[in-house]
């Protein structure tokens, strides 16, 4: 379904309520696909993309399930409308390792045993990179604060904390 | 819950957003989402035109010929936050802004859009109970419902819903001016008049006409605000809206006296709510704890209070003290 070139159609007047085409930049790739307007960016994702790491826990904005990144920084996909992201670079958890190997922060919340279901899991390792990378995670309690967006029914968080931690001191780009 | 069929705009310019909405009674502008999509997909409201508004180049902020500062209506909450310019100048408003949600929902959710937020009352959220504010006329579940998160400032036998914002408590003590351009062209609206308590009509909530479009928020130079603070009490420590919260700024001179002060509550009202009767009774008077509780005593009294929220007069009085004797210092 991926395409490698990127060039988002110029948008102009109103669009929908039927299926339009939609072209999506997810991960690196060029995804033309056929959207209404009405889809949020989750269930593009998931439905349209195929694209399931995303998860869907509330669908209102309460649980960060379905943290991914918008231009780099995190953002809530069920409260984003997949055609207000045409032009924008989208992220999700497929996008993370390179080349067969795991991001750093999924391999810490691996070796920290930082799940248990692992539902929210996607959305947590989004966060924590985002965290990261914005600077936000320095002390335990701006870890704390700044990750309660996602929500972990299983109480991982002192593991969830420990990788990110882990992360952090490595120093070694994880919030890249 | 799958949302009703909409159709969707990406507004290339400011004229060409306000011209759409305006031209269509059924349609809404679309900023951060954060509020806009949930009621969408809970069917509490129900454009059937959305006005994408996030591609305008209203993201800025920028010093006005006063020392203020002027904030694009598209600036996220996260940025403004984390400004420097409003670090330093008013960092209980950048408190304020870190205190609301998550830095996803900061992420997305823009200053404009911030001040168009909806009311978390539950009976407004579900859709289906009894809500003037939803549906005028049909009542108000929360009076004798479960009301221990409502408004006991500025109620009305219409409608106690609280409003939400964090920020909002800052821009009403710091005289804050929304900037707009509509069908009609552009104006400047007080913040505090921006925000209508409900009155006999809780659906209103601001004076925006169909198709005005907030682009900017102005807040003016004030010296006191370098040292404005903002505090939260909640239920959980982290991403949850208040039971109370304080935004203050105090200057206190030689002769130990008030000298001048800024103070607004979030969680207490049905508008973000400057608390002017605190502000008249502490203004020249010594800067003492016993003044401080005369000045709570004073915006608290006439509190419109049922079983379940009463405790919040208490709350608000303490946490009123507390911080005045915290920005003191």
């Amino acid at each position: 379904m991926a395409i490698n070139q990127s060039t988002a159609p110029a948008v102009t007047g109103v669009r929908g309520p039927e299926h339009e085409p939609v072209t999506l930049d997810v991960n690196g790739s060029t995804y033309p696909v056929e959207l209404e307007p009405r889809v949020s960016l989750l269930d593009a994702l998931r439905e349209h993309l195929d694209l399931t790491g995303t998860k869907k826990g509330c669908d209102q904005g309460t649980c960060g399930a379905c943290t991914v990144w918008v231009d780099g920084r995190r953002v809530l996909s069920c409260l984003t409308l997949a055609m207000s992201c045409e032009g924008h670079q989208v992220s999700t958890i497929e996008g993370i390792a390179s080349d067969g190997e795991l991001h750093p922060m999924q391999q810490a919340f691996i070796d920290h045993d930082a799940f248990q279901c692992g539902y929210c899991t996607p959305g947590q390792i989004m966060s924590a990179i985002a965290l990261i990378r914005e600077g936000n995670a320095g002390t335990d309690a701006d870890i704390a604060e700044h990750m309660s967006g996602n929500i972990c029914r299983c109480q991982a968080y002192p593991n969830i904390h420990a990788a990110i931690r882990e992360v952090r001191d490595a120093d070694d780009d994880g919030g890249r | 819950m799958t949302m009703r069929p909409i159709t969707f705009l990406r507004a290339g310019s400011i004229d060409d957003a306000v011209a759409a909405v305006s031209g269509n009674p059924d349609s809404a502008f679309l900023a951060g989402g954060t509020t806009e999509i949930d009621l969408l997909r809970l069917g509490v409201i129900q454009p059937t035109l959305l006005v994408d508004v996030n591609e305008l180049p209203l993201t800025y902020l920028e010093d006005v010929d006063d020392g203020g500062v002027r904030i694009g209506a598209m600036a996220r909450m996260s940025d403004v936050a984390r400004a420097p310019r409003i670090v330093e100048r008013y960092p209980g408003m950048a408190q304020a802004l870190l205190l609301g949600a998550s830095e996803q929902l900061r992420n997305m959710a823009s200053m404009g859009g911030n001040m168009c937020q909806r009311t978390r009352c539950a009976y407004f959220r579900d859709g289906r109970s009894p809500c003037n504010k939803r549906e005028p006329g049909s009542g108000c579940s929360a009076l004798n419902g479960v009301n221990r998160g409502h408004a006991i400032l500025g109620t009305s036998e219409q409608c106690i819903a609280t409003h939400p914002s964090d920020v909002a408590v800052a821009l009403v003590a710091l005289d804050a001016v929304v900037r707009t351009i509509g069908p009609d062209g552009a104006r400047t609206i007080p913040v505090e008049s921006f925000f209508l308590r409900p009155g006999d009509t809780p659906s209103v909530e601001h004076p925006l006409e169909h198709g005005e479009l907030i682009v900017a928020i102005d807040v003016p130079d004030l010296p006191v605000a370098r040292t404005s603070r903002y505090v939260k009490h909640r239920d959980r420590a982290s991403y949850e809206f208040a039971l109370v919260s304080v935004f203050s700024a105090m200057r206190v001179d030689d002769a130990g006296n008030v000298a001048e002060v800024r103070l607004a509550l979030g969680g207490v009202g049905t508008v973000p709510w400057r608390a002017h009767r605190a502000e008249e009774a502490l203004i020249g008077r010594p800067a003492t704890p016993e003044n401080f509780a005369a000045a709570a005593d004073a915006e608290l009294a006439d509190a419109d209070t049922r079983p379940m929220n009463a405790f919040k007069v208490t709350f608000a009085k303490r946490a009123i003290v507390r911080e005045l004797s915290e920005v003191i210092s």
